[in-house]
């Protein structure tokens, strides 16, 4: 009997590692971003001598140690799920792809798992010195380690360095610098690690205007907003710069995702930026001829020059995509959909050929069939592809999350803009409009990180490495039930755990940093 | 030896290290299963609680690397057992998610569910985890039910290479009395290694006591099971691997030959387990000395070393399939490419600072002992 794939797998393991995913980014973020206020608050102390200092990193960190256990435990899930949920992922890039998080253990993990037990019990065990090390450690652990693993998640996006081996059928890493050091991972770095220090700022701002609200440790609280707004307006300024060096890096390596990101169907010369608009929902294929925006506000050839650096520059739709020739980036004409399976289906069938004719151990026909295949193989994922219309991502949720997390990206500037001005002119005290707006926009901090990540995730769907594999060639042979028993098991443990830290997390921030010692930290 | 063959036997020490590294830290859910046992009183726990709460991140962390290392350096073993054994190391995961928020959250308020929730999964963490890393590694020794078959990418409607050959996905591994045996055997190992810790790291006359009185049921216990795994498998039938051919046959007393047959990680067997041995004998018998932990701990990473490299160096298949005795993973099938484990053994020259920075700020921390007054004073306390 022939065996297939069940849709279905593919579907709930890809919900699978989605939920642990978006769980582990609701708590690393803040971890990097509160990482690094803490510390500076303590370098404070370490500089001033001023006890006071001492009391308000203390209570930042009290907070971060809650964020922080279940950071790891969603991480632990999450690395294991490769290998779980994605068997024939992980022998496929393997070879590749288990190197940084190999790194990210060795460099990071034990970095930050050593120096966090000093941060947290070494107060009065080691020296001010050593003690202000280790906070600098946890948190430079911490950014180590979203380094490599954001090194293996950009390789995803844009493979490079490798070389696909017929003979043990995978690839095979080539040029460790290329995988280490592509501009897409030093992007996707910088962009992720200043979207965790902007949370970390949006949160020390929300959390102390609570109690300037309440009317409570207005020093402390004046003073951490200070901190979180200098911090919030730096990170979200230099996001603005690895944003659109994202959004170039899209237009380059991953044209059908910019589509999806603006729900472009038709490509044209002088492309315009989608600024707000409303899909269409009728709208389910790109060749049924239906408009796809109920409205849409563009500025005009702006999407060209963000994808180009030309203001002229031509930008592919969804439909030129799918059917090829327009000139593309090589200045070849690009192929088509149902081209490009068809070499995807070539290139596996001279890969079965191969492996025929080595068994037969006719060289003649084995290096005939590696030539088929080498000439074939940057479309290798394609041949898995059974429909063209896989090869689109779902535009409605690329297209509105990206404009949810501009927008926010927009308001966070602004807010730590006039939360400055406000703490400079020493006004934020009275502004209880600010006090509200600021402590509303903690989850507004969060929205933002997890829409950043569905348009990169969701956008390079149906790829698990783009172009070489989609996922629905990446996944473990298991039963569906078995993926949908551990979805609702991972679902409920996270959840109930998520509300034990919310629940923690509100009780720690009402009993306030002047019961966190001796020192009374109110003005 | 050729360089890729000399870097396949070199990812395969590192990863029997860090396998040795992990079973010593599992202390730490040794000591979790004895709070109750040992902690008479609520601040006797807490002693015991904070003592363990540590250190047990490194435990984690070291389970973390672990499955990163052998990702890196064999990831056809992490294709094909993690997807495969799918509900034994869903379980491990779940055993170690629960025991990563309970320690800071057990004594917090507002934790939802109640500090007896959480010790709950402290105890659940402290039992589990050992039994199922032991079965789970048991499978090393006594093979598993599994296929490869790398050609299978090539079929477009079912490409996955690595398949499970019966629907139990790992489950059924508890049916062989032998992984369970070093599950068991790993249990009551973790709860020695946790008694000696808690003598060495806890200031408290009462717990130094009941530690060393528990000490010798616990030990007499281990070795009752370990004995009996140690002997079954030398005295067995093995997974051997021609070097021709890299045929994989059933050859009489395969594990013993290789310890015969590479002296080094005989002795190494044997000094590791003199070493767990003393380290246990002069804590029972010589009242006031409290460095057991490290000779015992020192023995236990040679004893597992041993053991783990006995599975995969010299022509041995590290994890055997009992379903298709070709499809077993051996160290040379299932490596990386030699570029990758080059550029890994690079990093890999960093572990000794790793180990090194550990050991100090572990030194820094454990200088002055846990006692009551720090439990009652320090606001810093799980």
């Amino acid at each position: 009997m022939l065996e297939t794939i069940d849709t279905s797998l593919i579907d709930w393991s890809r919900a699978q590692f989605a939920l642990t995913a978006m769980y582990h980014w609701l708590f690393v973020p803040l971890t990097l971003g509160l990482g690094v206020v803490q510390a500076v608050m303590e370098t404070i102390y370490y500089k001033t001598g001023d006890d006071f200092w001492k009391k308000t990193a203390q209570f930042w960190m009290k907070l971060f140690g809650i964020n922080f256990a279940i950071g790891v435990a969603t991480g632990l899930i999450l690395e294991f799920e490769f290998g779980t949920n994605w068997s024939n992922y992980s022998w496929f890039v393997g070879d590749i792809f288990g190197a940084p998080l190999a790194i990210e253990g060795i460099l990071a993990f034990f970095m930050e798992a050593t120096f966090i037990a000093v941060m947290f019990f070494g107060w009065d065990k080691v020296s001010k010195k050593f003690h202000l090390a280790s906070t600098w450690l946890t948190i430079l652990g911490a950014t180590i380690s979203a380094y490599w693993i954001l090194v293996a998640n950009a390789w995803m996006q844009y493979p490079v360095g490798m070389e696909f081996n017929p003979d043990t059928v995978r690839n095979e890493m080539m040029d460790f610098f290329a995988v280490a050091f592509s501009p897409v991972a030093i992007n996707k770095f910088f962009h992720s690690v200043l979207s965790g220090w902007v949370l970390g700022a949006i949160f020390v701002m929300g959390v102390s205007s609570w109690y300037l609200l309440k009317k409570r440790s207005t020093r402390f609280a004046l003073a951490s907003i200070k901190i979180g707004a200098i911090f919030g307006l730096v990170a979200s300024l230099l996001i603005l710069w690895t944003g659109d060096g994202s959004a170039y890096n899209v237009a380059q390596k991953q044209p059908m995702k910019l589509a999806a990101m603006e729900g472009l169907y038709e490509g044209k010369e002088g492309a315009g930026l989608s600024v707000i608009g409303m899909l269409n929902p009728s709208k389910k294929s790109y060749d049924d001829g239906k408009d796809p925006f109920i409205f849409n506000i563009q500025m005009p050839k702006l999407l060209s020059f963000l994808a180009e650096r030309d203001l002229k520059a031509f930008v592919p739709g969804i439909t030129d995509l799918i059917e090829g020739g327009y000139t593309a980036h090589n200045g070849e004409v690009a192929l088509s959909a149902q081209e490009k399976i068809h070499r995807g289906q070539t290139a596996i069938k001279a890969l079965a050929d191969y492996k025929t004719a080595k068994k037969e151990k006719n060289e003649v026909k084995a290096n005939q069939a590696l030539a088929t295949l080498n000439a074939n193989f940057d479309y290798f994922g394609y041949g898995y592809i059974r429909d063209v219309n896989e090869l689109v991502p779902n535009v409605a949720l690329t297209f509105y999350s990206f404009r949810v997390m501009v927008l926010l990206g927009g308001f966070f500037i602004l807010l730590f803009i006039i939360a400055l001005v406000w703490e400079r002119k020493g006004k934020f005290e009275q502004a209880k409009w600010l006090q509200y707006v600021s402590l509303w926009t903690i989850p507004l901090g969060y929205i933002a990180g997890q829409a950043g990540w569905i348009v990169a995730e969701v956008g390079r769907q149906p790829w698990a490495i783009q172009d070489i594999l989609p996922v629905s060639a990446s996944i473990s042979k298991l039963e569906t039930s078995s993926v949908q028993l551990t979805f609702f098991l991972f679902l409920a443990l996270f959840t109930i755990l998520l509300i034990a830290e919310i629940g923690i997390m509100l009780k720690a921030i009402r009993k306030g940093p002047e019961d966190n010692g001796q020192l009374k930290v109110e003005s | 030896m050729e360089t890729y063959h000399l870097l396949q036997y070199y990812w395969w020490f590192l990863i029997s290290l860090l396998g040795a590294l992990l079973v010593f830290l599992l202390f730490v859910q040794g000591g979790q299963s004895l709070i109750t046992t040992l902690g008479k009183s609520e601040l006797k726990q807490k002693m015991l609680l904070n003592s363990t709460g540590r250190k047990w991140e490194f435990t984690f962390t070291t389970l973390v690397t672990f499955g990163g290392a052998f990702f890196a350096s064999f990831p056809l073993f992490y294709s094909t057992s993690f997807g495969g054994a799918y509900w034994v190391w869903i379980l491990i995961l779940l055993c170690f998610v629960i025991q990563a928020v309970s320690y800071e959250y057990q004594a917090k308020k507002g934790n939802l569910l109640g500090k007896k929730t959480y010790q709950a999964f402290l105890m659940i963490n402290g039992i589990g985890a050992p039994i199922l890393l032991g079965t789970a590694v048991g499978t090393f020794f006594n093979g598993a039910e599994f296929l490869v078959n790398k050609e299978q990418l090539t079929d477009i409607a079912m490409p996955v290479i690595s398949t499970w050959a019966n629907p139990w996905h790992g489950l059924e591994a508890v049916l062989v009395v032998w992984n369970v045996c070093l599950g068991v055997a790993l249990f009551f190992l973790a709860r020695v290694l946790a008694l000696l810790y808690f003598i060495n790291n806890i200031d408290d006359e009462e717990i130094y006591t009941l530690s060393r009185k528990r000490l010798l049921p616990e030990t007499i216990l281990f070795l009752v099971f370990f004995l009996a795994f140690l002997l079954h498998t030398l005295l067995s039938e093995g997974f051997a691997v021609n070097p021709e051919t890299k045929e994989v046959f059933m050859q009489p007393y395969k594990y013993f030959i290789n310890l015969i047959e590479m002296p080094a990680v005989l002795a190494v067997l044997l000094i590791g387990v003199v070493a767990v041995l003393f380290g246990i004998g002069k804590t029972i018998y010589t009242k006031g000395w409290k460095k057991g932990i490290w000779f015992t701990g020192f023995g236990t990473v040679l004893t597992v070393l041993a053991l783990l490299l006995c599975a995969g160096w010299n022509n041995t298949a590290y994890y055997p399939s009992v379903a298709d005795l070709q499809s077993s993973l051996t160290i040379e099938n299932s490596s990386s490419s030699l570029f990758t484990l080059k550029t890994m053994s690079y990093v890999s020259i960093l572990i000794p600072f790793v180990l090194a920075y550990i050991f100090y700020a572990w030194r820094s921390l454990d200088l002055r002992k846990i006692n009551s007054e720090e439990m009652e004073n320090n606001e810093h306390t799980y």
